[in-house]
């Protein structure tokens, strides 16, 4: 297991930050692990989400911010729905994401990089155009070999459409990501 | 009973991936006689990539069709895709509740809101509005003999306090609509687990696991038919399935039903309408099941 040397790394700021971000009273986690023993994904987590949780009442900003959990939470909310103190875990794990993708902290490449195309294609056309999201995934990342045996299932069911579906308020939606940008800068 | 009428939000997967949800869900509220108000030039919520990058975001992205909504005179806005609705609900609920956050999201929107309106999902209003009761008498072919597990997702009704529909760990919606419709409803100890949701691209791994668990149970426990309510999921028993068969060594060949699918057969809706053409698994044996079971019978 991977052990940290709290004395040498407190940032004593973040969990202020996070329990500003998100609106959950952080201090009232007991470490009961319920939240882990729910999470789907403990197998695939380098941090389990309890331990998530420690780390960020003990100022570890690092290695919270460079764990791969935090990218592969799917937001399931199973930790939210048991936690016993009410903590909006799933909140957490979402405001986490976010200071890490401000800082540049990113472990998990290509999830971040289908959630980039995925935002991408939403702000030029307003909705998701399915097939244009996945060519630009590719072309971020480089896997060619991505889901490529799901396209014979799919295009002969017309499940995909080859034209994305522009809608007429997509400038719209574009000035939304824009001004985002602007207030975030 | 008045004609029951809502805004309704498809979501864009069914222009695309969950195509036959979106025809079903259409043609079962037309039979139904619940009358679904499409908003006009409605846009994409966001979904899990929107929530993941920031709060305020994705809260302007649901929040325009909120305004949307509320502009046609709407006060509930229904929606069949639990991804969605989860964005939709969780923007109205911070918007209505914080003017500080309202203020941040209407600093994104070229028109502030003002109303915002209920959201609920189309399953919801079937269930509590209408009712398995209300469902019983229109249903000219009953999925006799038909063994089903439903599988609920995570998010339909969870977290609770912001879903606020059926249970938690155990929903039951759905096992009702299908009881009322002739169906076994088998005792399915997963009806909540995560298939992997938005990870099968980028972390295919992963999802091979979860979703291989739930296809495992579905078969040790003898089902026919897996019955979703979301186009995620549904994607990923249904299209991924082959890829979960050949992760892990299996050779399922589970049909996964959008519940509406199923419905809508049991009340006799032409096939065109169900799109079950655009299924991967072929769900045409268990169909013909039923009327060989009947025809025993
Ligand atoms: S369930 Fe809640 S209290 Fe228990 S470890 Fe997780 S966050 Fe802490
Ligand atoms: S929301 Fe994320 S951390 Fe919480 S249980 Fe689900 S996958 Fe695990």
């Amino acid at each position: 297991m991977q052990t940290v040397n709290l004395t040498d790394t407190v940032d004593r700021t973040f969990m202020e930050k996070v329990m500003e971000e998100s609106g959950q009273v952080l201090s009232q986690c007991y470490q009961c692990g319920n939240c882990t023993a729910s999470c789907p994904y403990t197998f695939g987590f380098d941090i389990p989400v309890s331990r998530v949780m420690r780390l960020v009442q003990t100022g570890q900003k690092k290695a919270v911010l460079e764990s791969s959990s935090i990218w592969l939470c799917a937001s399931c909310t199973s930790c939210t729905t048991r936690c016993p103190n009410n903590i909006d875990v799933a909140c957490v794990m979402d405001v986490l994401r976010h200071i890490a993708r401000r800082e540049g902290f990113v472990k998990e490449r290509r999830v971040k990089a289908f959630f980039d195309s995925f935002l991408d294609s939403v702000r030029k056309h307003g909705r998701v155009f399915e097939i244009g999201l996945m060519v630009d995934y590719v072309c971020k990342t480089g896997r060619f070999w991505t889901d490529m045996d799901l396209g014979p299932k799919m295009l002969p069911k017309g499940k995909m459409s080859l034209r994305p579906h522009d809608i007429k308020g997509k400038d719209a939606i574009a000035r939304i990501f824009k001004r985002f940008e602007e207030e975030n800068k | 009973m008045s004609k029951l009428s809502y805004a309704y939000y498809p979501g864009c997967s069914g222009q695309g991936t969950s195509m036959e949800y979106e025809a079903s869900t259409r043609g079962l509220c037309e039979a139904l006689d619940i009358e679904l108000k499409e908003i006009p030039d409605w846009s994409c919520c966001g979904s899990t990539p929107a929530h993941a990058c920031d709060h305020v975001l994705s809260a302007a992205l649901s929040g325009r069709n909120l305004a949307l909504a509320a502009d046609m005179g709407e006060d509930c806005v229904l929606t069949p895709c639990p991804s969605c609705l989860t964005n939709l609900k969780n923007a109205g609920r911070h918007i209505a509740h914080s003017d500080d956050f309202k203020a941040k999201v209407n600093k994104l929107l070229d028109e502030p809101i003002n109303e915002v309106p209920d959201v609920k999902s189309v399953l919801q209003i079937l269930f509590e509005d209408l009712g398995p009761e209300g469902l019983k008498d229109k249903i000219l072919k009953p999925l006799k003999g038909l063994k089903v597990v439903t599988y609920y997702g995570c998010i339909l009704t969870r977290p609770p306090k912001l879903m606020e529909f059926d249970s938690e760990e155990n929903p039951i919606s759905m096992d009702e609509l299908m009881k009322a419709a002739g169906a076994e409803v088998l005792p399915f100890p997963l009806k909540t687990e995560c298939c992997g949701a938005s990870h099968g691209v980028a972390r295919k791994d992963l999802v091979m696991k979860l979703s291989g668990k739930l296809l495992d149970m579905a078969a040790q426990l003898g089902a026919d038919a897996v019955v979703t309510a979301c186009p995620l999921c549904q994607m990923n028993l249904d299209l991924r399935q082959g890829q979960v068969n050949q992760a892990n060594k299996t050779s399922y060949k589970l049909p996964v039903f959008y519940y509406t699918q199923l419905l809508g057969w049991a009340m006799g809706l032409p096939q065109a309408q169900l799109g079950l053409d655009k299924l991967c698994v072929d769900p045409m044996p268990a169909l013909n099941g039923i009327a060989k079971k009947e025809d025993a019978a």
